[in-house]
């Protein structure tokens, strides 16, 4: 097994290697990557959308289908591991019944320092997820960064406390709608786009309700409130992921 | 630029990739199998994002100044790396990151199921039952 693994490797390898000497030299100018549709986005994306940060334009802009079925993958993934490891199976159920009441007589002690430290990082990382959010028109960031930095800031307080203590404020009822709701709101935008009389996803749609703005800046806020969505889906899967996965679906003993 | 200056890059992506498929292929513990993955993962995203490359260009964020909006020169194109692998890649993080996540459920599931995650043992177990 394993001489064919790497004899696989090294003829892939191989291959690639082979392949490789075809590619462009790296940097290129004129790579094919590099012409046509990417000069247009970088020498016009600002004059049409009034977002500097080119990525979040691109990205919630011109491929904002490509990103709104990516948030509706996050999403099918949280429910796909909700329907794995949350809902009661036989043989899951009851292994993770015995083995979490063996985890519950060997708790490990409560640690002051450890508990002070988390309570002390949550805010100003909850307050920087916001920020990469809401700031990722000008600088680097956007939804999916922002969602992740929110959904580590709670894991952090998971981790230093344990996860009944987070689900106590947190509880399920309020991330798992979460997720759907993020999803829902950049859905919601297209279809409002629609409703409004321009194409799906189109911003400049929603100009008639706010009648004082440009056409550059209200695709400017249609990035930002699609964005926003992301932002609450991908934070509240990746703590349902963490929560799921620790506590193998009971949401009862963490790590 | 020689030849080996311009390409050697991409020997380093093919080294990952074939570290990531060695690994998915040989290793007999399947949460093992799945760092493999990951790696050959990494190795494509590292990949598309060196593709966005320009020689003297910067990152694709417009230099902006608050309030003063009127003053910017239209941005030429080599002077901004290209922002679209950016875009494919920053997805793609996330979505492998959720699948990851998806792909340990079922790790998960499968020790409830059979009480190991060696494959060997499991397939063992599989014939004998």
């Amino acid at each position: 097994m394993r001489g064919l693994a790497i004899l696989c490797a090294i003829v892939v390898g191989g291959i690639l290697l082979w392949g490789s000497t075809d590619f462009p030299a790296w940097g290129r100018l004129d790579s094919p990557a590099s012409v046509n549709l990417s000069d247009q986005y970088i020498e016009h994306a600002f004059e049409e959308t009034h977002v500097p940060n080119l990525v979040s334009a691109i990205l919630a802009d011109y491929r904002n289908y490509d990103t709104m079925f990516e948030t509706t993958v996050v999403f099918t993934a949280c429910t796909a591991i909700f329907l794995i490891l949350r809902l009661p199976l036989g043989p899951l159920a009851r292994h993770r019944n015995t083995t979490h009441v063996q985890a519950a007589r060997q708790r490990l002690p409560r640690d002051p320092i450890l508990e002070m430290a988390c309570r002390v990082l949550f805010p100003p990382t909850h307050l920087f997820g916001l920020y990469v959010l809401t700031h990722g028109h000008y600088s680097p960031g956007g939804g999916f960064q922002a969602g992740v930095i929110l959904g580590a800031s709670f894991i952090l307080l998971a981790i230093g406390f344990d996860l009944r203590a987070i689900l106590a404020r947190f509880p399920e009822g309020l991330f798992v709608p979460m997720t759907a709701l993020g999803v829902l709101l950049y859905i919601g935008t297209g279809v409002l786009c629609l409703v409004l009389g321009g194409n799906f996803l189109d911003y400049e749609a929603l100009r008639v309700l706010a009648p004082g703005i440009s056409k550059e800046m209200i695709r400017s806020h249609g990035i930002l409130i699609v964005e926003s969505g992301v932002t609450l889906t991908v934070g509240s899967v990746i703590f349902a992921i963490y929560a799921n996965l620790v506590s193998r679906g009971n949401q009862m003993e963490g790590l | 630029m020689s030849f080996f200056e311009s390409h050697f890059i991409y020997g380093f992506f093919v080294a990952l990739l074939m570290i990531g498929l060695y690994g998915a292929i040989a290793k007999v513990n399947l949460v093992k199998k799945l760092i493999g993955l990951s790696i050959f993962q990494t190795a494509i995203i590292l990949f598309y994002v060196s593709i966005g490359k320009k020689d003297g260009a910067d990152i694709p964020i417009l230099p902006y100044d608050h309030g003063h909006s009127g003053h910017m020169l239209a941005p030429m194109a080599e002077q901004y790396i290209n922002p679209v692998p950016h875009v494919l890649m920053l997805t793609a993080i996330v979505v492998g990151v959720a699948t990851v996540g998806v792909a340990l459920a079922v790790i998960q599931r499968i020790y409830a199921e059979y009480g190991t995650v060696e494959e060997d043992l499991i397939l063992e177990k599989i014939a004998n039952s």
